[in-house]
């Protein structure tokens, strides 16, 4: 007599548990390339939206490797494969809109948009970024700027140079930097810290219009301005270390830190670096300007999250794409991460010293997009840029890279 | 029916799985990817992903661009570090190979260590000797700071990094130098065919010689493969590479050394002793000789290993270091990164044509052998 309660108990639960179970079968897996040093921010908010949503299980797709290289090529897989991830990191921009965009594989966004009234959250240059005429294709979880200009304020003091606020400036700074024996006044590092170099160049030389009329196709590569550019960039580059090739950004940064160099261009990941790895106060230890010929200029880079055409778990890859783009989602992120949010309305206590002047200029700068990371061209024309640019600083050939960059670009789609 | 007894059905049932299977995964697969090569697929960047991709039959056009291309130098720079990679990398690998072998025949106390030591660095795989060789190879570190510990200044040379170049020549030349080679090669053939007394083949040779020798004269000068002078030469940052690779394989052509010297009977070198050989007279004319087809097969399996090399260079030089850089690097970014489907399968198949060159004779000279013995 007393067995049939807890029978029927028994039989209950398991009929909850079934029940539970079907309920928790909601699903969302997020592919990243987010680990080591980035992983601690993607976790914080992957628990906040447990906390919004505690019946799906989240599954995290990392696929690690520096800047998504790796990651992009599972990606690429995944896709053709027909089994697309819920939701990828990418890019924000012509990265996402070069690639998978034209193919016509990304779910248009713009819906959301409207519905969360991102339109005013986000700036309008952003937008413009992210966007084609279809469509909005991208939420950008957070900001970065790549136009920034470390310096080691000591050794400047040393040396007796001020901060240079022009390119054809700053060849000279570095012609006197040469004479007191500094054999190399700017660092870089391997190829792409070249190329990011080389933007920085451009857009102080070609101000913020002229670099995205070279984008959109308004300007041709050719144009004796960008060709001049170019040269101007060859100048720079005889300021640089010769061992660039073997360094990474982080032994860049290092020889800023050891006085052995004067300058770096580097976008402001380089400032968590400075102050979580080589724990230098800021404004002492290390000091920051915006590159020379920039400085009402926000050179940006995001990482945003799209939504692939025919994914599994549509309706929580939505609620995943909302979480990232509100105010808490990006306050909870930004921090750990050591980038600002996109959005204009943050809570800036949050943010370090650095991230605060950083948001500060968010708000009041011309933003424009970063060619190196994947912001203005699509990765066609990126990936092979990066030959164009080993060619030029071994060859200093003005003429000659200009027009292989014009022809990348015609065969990338945006020259004509 | 004698030829199908039960032994021979079990052999068929055996074999019949990884037939198909290779035949699926390996020559499928080449098909495809030298019918891709033949097509645009990536050209377009709004085809290249697509679900339903349009993809138009363009011929020979990727093959055309990647050898007189405007944006392609890259790719001709890496099939000349290739070249080079190949031929210090196989020489390297002989020699340290043959001596280290050398050295343990003469059966040094603790030879089993010394072996195992020697051949230790083939059980890495080539990305962990990559970055350990980075490692060392630092332009501030390792190596060139190996000077300070006796006192003297750090070294600084660029292993992994430098720009710089030797035995450069220009890539419009190519042709003519092709002609120049082959035609040099043939007048040998000629020349040889003479002394054995082969008309035909004498004069075959000596006319196809001639052809060739005439055009280089009177047309090869003109032709323009490019607009520009473009100059490739052996870049001084493969130097880096090219070590890293010798200290991996050269273990490994050790053993094989090793195994050949110790097949060669001790009667034959008691004869050469007794005939009042030397020491060297020995090596030079009873030893050597014996371990000839040791040499031809290592060299083979270097060969094929350095056409295919990725791994390595990936870990260290990186993928954008053109100076160090090599056509199956070339084939992976271009595919994976640009989304140059076409273009990749094209580097493809010229790898394929390259390996080939090493493959085929190799495995028509066994088959003969095998065909010999049975």
């Amino acid at each position: 007599m007393s067995k049939t309660p807890i029978k029927r108990a028994l039989l209950i639960a398991a009929a909850l548990a079934t029940a539970s179970s079907a309920l928790a079968a909601g699903k969302l897996e997020i592919f990243s390339w987010w680990s080591g040093d980035e992983g601690p921010a993607l976790e914080a908010l992957v628990k906040l939206y447990k906390e919004k949503y505690p019946t799906v299980a989240v599954d995290n797709a990392t696929v690690s490797g520096g800047a998504g290289t790796n990651a992009r090529a599972v990606l690429k897989t995944r896709m053709l494969g027909g089994t697309p991830p819920d939701s990828f990191q990418v890019h924000a921009g012509q990265e996402l809109i070069g690639t998978w965009v034209v193919a016509g594989r990304m779910e248009d966004l713009s819906s959301l948009f409207k519905s969360e009234g991102w339109s005013k959250a986000f700036p309008a240059d952003v937008l413009k970024l992210i966007s084609t005429k279809d469509g909005i294709w991208s939420v950008p979880v957070n900001v970065h700027r790549s136009n920034v200009m470390w310096y080691n304020p000591t050794k400047l003091k040393e040396w007796g140079v001020t901060v240079p606020k022009t390119w054809p400036e700053f060849i000279t700074t570095c012609a006197t930097l040469k004479k007191k024996g500094v054999a190399a006044p700017l660092v870089v590092g391997e190829n792409w810290t070249q190329q990011h170099l080389w933007e920085n160049v451009m857009i102080g030389t070609l101000g913020a219009q002229g670099w995205e009329n070279l984008w959109a196709g308004k300007t041709k590569f050719t144009d004796p301005k960008v060709v001049g550019a170019f040269t101007t960039f060859g100048k720079v580059m005889d300021c640089a270390n010769k061992d660039a090739s073997g360094l990474s950004w982080q032994q860049a940064s290092d020889r800023i830190v050891s006085g052995q160099s004067a300058f770096n261009i580097m976008g402001d990941w380089a400032a968590g670096y400075f102050t979580t790895t080589k724990k230098l106060a800021p404004g002492t230890g290390f000091g920051w300007a915006t590159a020379p010929g920039t400085s009402k200029t926000f050179v940006m880079l995001a990482d945003s999250f799209g939504l692939p055409k025919g994914v599994k778990d549509r309706a929580e890859a939505m609620n995943w794409l909302k979480l990232l783009g509100s105010k808490a989602g990006q306050d909870t992120f930004n921090p750990l991460k050591g980038s600002i949010a996109a959005r204009t309305d943050s809570d800036l206590s949050k943010y370090n010293t650095y991230s605060k002047s950083a948001a500060t200029d968010w708000k009041n700068s011309k933003i424009v997009g970063s060619m190196t990371h994947g912001a203005v061209a699509p990765e066609s024309f990126t990936s092979a840029f990066g030959a164009v640019i080993d060619q030029f600083v071994s060859s200093k050939n003005s003429a000659g890279a200009a027009a292989a960059a014009q022809a990348l670009a015609v065969r990338a789609g945006f020259g004509k | 029916m004698k030829s199908l007894s039960k032994d021979r059905l079990w052999a068929i049932a055996v074999l019949t799985p990884s037939i198909i299977l290779i035949g699926i995964f390996v020559y499928y697969f080449i098909g495809r990817t030298i019918y891709v090569s033949l097509t645009d697929w990536g050209n377009d960047p709004a085809q290249a992903l697509a679900l339903n991709p349009i993809i138009r039959w363009v011929g020979l056009q990727n093959y055309t661009e990647l050898f007189t291309g405007f944006l392609q130098g890259r790719f001709r720079q890496e099939l000349v570090n290739t070249l080079f990679f190949t031929v210090f990398f196989i020489v390297g690998c002989l020699g340290v190979g043959l001596g280290l072998a050398l050295i343990l025949d003469r059966n040094p106390k603790g030879e089993g260590l010394w072996r195992t030591i020697f051949l230790f660095p083939m059980s890495l795989s080539f990305i962990v000797t990559g970055t350990i060789w980075r490692w060392m190879l630092q332009p501030q570190g390792g190596v060139n700071q190996a000077p300070t510990l006796l006192g003297g200044q750090p070294s600084s040379f660029a292993w992994l990094s430098s720009n710089d170049s030797v035995l450069k020549f220009d890539w419009n030349n190519l042709p003519l130098i092709t002609a120049a080679v082959v035609g040099a090669v043939l007048i040998v053939v000629a020349v040889r065919a003479a002394r054995e007394g082969q008309r035909t083949r004498t004069l075959v040779a000596a006319a196809c010689a001639a052809l060739l020798i005439l055009w280089a004269v009177f047309i090869g000068p003109r032709v323009r493969l490019l607009a520009a002078p473009e100059l490739h030469g052996f870049n001084f940052a493969m130097i880096g590479i090219i070590i890293a690779a010798v200290w991996q394989m050269s273990g490994y052509t050790m053993a094989l050394y090793l195994a050949g010297l110790r097949g060669i009977p001790e009667e034959l070198r008691e004869a050469a002793k007794v005939d009042g050989a030397q020491d060297a007279q020995m090596y030079r004319f009873v030893i050597f000789p014996l371990l000839s087809p040791i040499t031809l097969s290592a060299m083979i399996i270097l060969g094929h290993i350095s056409l295919k090399i990725f791994d390595l260079v990936y870990a260290m030089a990186g993928p954008d270091n053109i100076a160090a850089s090599v056509p199956a690097l070339n084939m992976y970014l271009t595919s994976f990164r640009q989304n140059q489907f076409a273009l990749g399968a094209a580097i493809g198949t010229i790898l394929l044509i390259l390996v080939a060159f090493v493959i085929v004779p190799y495995l028509a000279n066994q088959f003969k052998t095998e065909e010999g013995h049975s």
